[in-house]
């Protein structure tokens, strides 16, 4: 019993639960969504500051699970610094994990601490709580690009 | 462990519950603490409805057979017993629909389309509660915006009941309708449902009670309630999902228009224009829930010999107990009145430092079913300043020994989490 909840609740999680990486909303930033998980309640609010192709900042106020808050906090990590298209190509690992039902082994160069969240991928109903904040950074990223490029969406 | 109010033949009872016999979580004992959200089905309802599908199988009110002679029995026997479960005046007052939800909502889009003297337009205003199901909110907020009428609603008091102190400046000469639950699915208040709707007929505003968590645990008298409609689902009476009861007065019933068009419902039919049969049936367009009707019929004829005094009473028993325990974990915060008396059988709470899913989730490893999130309540969540809770909710089934598995589960979270 312990065993299982301990695959799914790993010290990464919990640690990243109890003190998340980046949160708290930022200025500047070019666009900002709001998600909810109408199911369960869950909701993010999450900032996007590029500079041209770079995250420059990711900040965000979460009410939600364990899951949701502490993957939003890896989420962070994982994407500052990083080119736009360096950290879609990482959400692209993320969700692949997530949605391998426990089939797909990930990637610790790619996913570092996102790692932890392969217990997650056998427990379906909390899959959409550990995507939550990825969605969202997503969301408002191609919204901000969408607005650099508007002759794209024309 | 006995407590005064349990129903004597507890173990006998759950007998009759077939899933309750298995194990989850690696071969650990059910313990169903869920069924607000859903009751567990007893062995003669899927009997029923296994006997239906197998020997009774055909459509109903047009098949020149047997077998549509003897399906068309069983449905329209269901509508008997629904009437006798809720003691409507006529089994004629009772409209089969998918579930609640669709039955409220066919109450508010037949008000959006009445004329007359139910017709519902601006200046007019609909009265519903803090603490409504959503399936008891937005049905009324769309006839709001249909036809330019007002949506208000009851505030809640701290300790979870409807504040009643501005009853007469909030039910008034204005109001067309007011919709409330019986029993709030979120904070188990046991609402005043005959007051308020004698306030309500002094105004001549009709009366709409969401009953789908009074009608599982609590003895309904439809015209004792004073309402004009009662709605409720199957599945939570421990019947299938699949149906669900409106019960409405005949005069407003007959007054009302259709709500879908379609075969069942017609007198008959030319190109230009149709005219409807009488009620039910006026209001059951197509081929209806036919079995889900008989294993309905068969849940309520099983409520009825178990007693509903007999199973408010196991349930209050139950729930007091299940007070009790909670409140002896620490950092545990019951939503809603603190008294068993005053409430239904499903008991809201947040632990303070783990969130509800994880509560539920660490219940769940233990072989408790528990409720985790909203409960599709999110404005009484709101009001309390809450954002989700975790819900247990019992039934006649439940026994005292499954709160001591939730309450030492709660203990164990705690320490899981190593909150305190």
């Amino acid at each position: 019993m312990s065993a299982e909840l301990d695959a799914l609740y790993q010290e990464i999680i919990l640690d990243h639960y109890k003190n998340p990486h980046h949160a708290g909303l930022r200025e500047p930033y070019e666009a900002e969504v709001h998600h909810v998980n109408p199911t369960c309640g869950d909701e993010v609010t999450l900032r996007v500051h590029l500079d041209g192709d770079r995250v420059v900042d990711v900040s965000y106020d979460a009410l939600g699970c364990s899951i949701s808050q502490a993957s939003a906090s890896v989420m962070t990590d994982l994407v500052i610094g990083r080119r736009v298209e360096e950290a879609l190509a990482v959400h692209e690992e993320f969700l692949a994990l997530m949605q391998g039902k426990g089939t797909v082994e990930p990637d610790e160069d790619v996913l570092e601490d996102g790692i932890a969240f392969a217990g997650v991928a056998k427990f379906p109903a909390r899959v959409k709580c550990a995507l939550l904040g990825w969605m969202a950074w997503k969301d408002a990223t191609s919204q901000v690009l969408r607005n650099d490029n508007p002759q794209e969406t024309a | 462990m006995t407590i005064p109010g349990l129903l004597p033949e507890l173990e006998v009872i759950r007998k009759d519950f077939p899933i309750l016999e298995r194990t989850v979580a690696g071969g650990q004992p059910l313990v169903y603490l869920d069924s607000a959200n859903t009751s567990q089905k007893p062995q003669c309802v899927i009997d029923s409805m296994v006997d239906h599908l197998e020997r009774h199988n055909a459509n109903i009110s047009r098949a020149m057979h047997a077998l549509g002679a003897e399906a068309t029995e069983a449905f329209e026997g269901a509508r008997d017993r629904v009437a006798a479960f809720v003691k409507a005046p006529s089994r004629d007052e009772v409209v089969f629909t998918k579930n609640a939800s669709e039955a409220l909502n066919l109450v508010a889009n037949t008000l959006a389309w009445a004329k007359g003297p139910l017709a519902v337009g601006e200046g007019d205003e609909i009265v519903i509660t803090e603490m409504e199901h959503h399936s008891n909110i937005v049905p009324w907020q769309l006839l709001a915006e249909r036809t330019g009428a007002t949506l208000r609603w009851f505030g809640l008091t701290d300790d979870g009941r409807l504040d009643l102190s501005g009853v007469d400046d909030l039910i008034t000469e204005r109001t067309k309708v007011v919709s409330l639950t019986w029993v709030s699915n979120m904070l188990g208040t046991i609402n005043p449902v005959a007051d308020i709707a004698a306030r309500a007929r002094e105004v001549g505003a009709l009366v709409v009670v969401d009953a789908s968590q009074a009608a599982p645990q609590l003895p309904v008298d439809v015209v004792a309630s004073g309402a004009d409609f009662v709605a409720f689902t199957g599945h939570k009476v421990v019947g299938p999902t699949g149906i669900g009861v409106l019960w409405g007065r005949r005069e407003v019933l007959e007054a009302l228009p259709p709500f879908l068009g379609g075969g069942e419902m017609i007198a008959t039919v030319s190109m230009e224009r149709s005219t409807w049969a009488g009620i039910p049936h006026k209001f059951e367009a197509g081929t209806p829930p036919i079995v889900e009707a008989v294993g309905l019929g068969a849940a309520v004829d099983y409520l009825d010999a178990v007693g509903m005094e007999a199973i408010h009473a196991h349930e209050q028993a139950i729930t007091g107990y299940a007070l009790e325990g909670l409140l002896s974990v620490p950092g545990l915060t019951v939503l809603g009145p603190q008294d068993a008396a005053s409430r239904g059988g499903a008991v809201a709470f947040e632990l303070a430092g783990v969130h509800p899913h994880d509560v539920a989730q660490v219940l769940d490893t233990r072989g408790i079913a528990v409720r985790a999130g909203h409960h599709c309540a999110k404005p009484a969540h709101a009001r309390f300043g809450v954002q989700s809770s975790t819900r247990m909710s019992s039934y006649l089934y439940t026994t005292p020994a499954e709160i001591d598995a939730l309450v030492e589960g709660l203990h164990y979270t705690r320490s899981y989490f190593k909150v305190g």
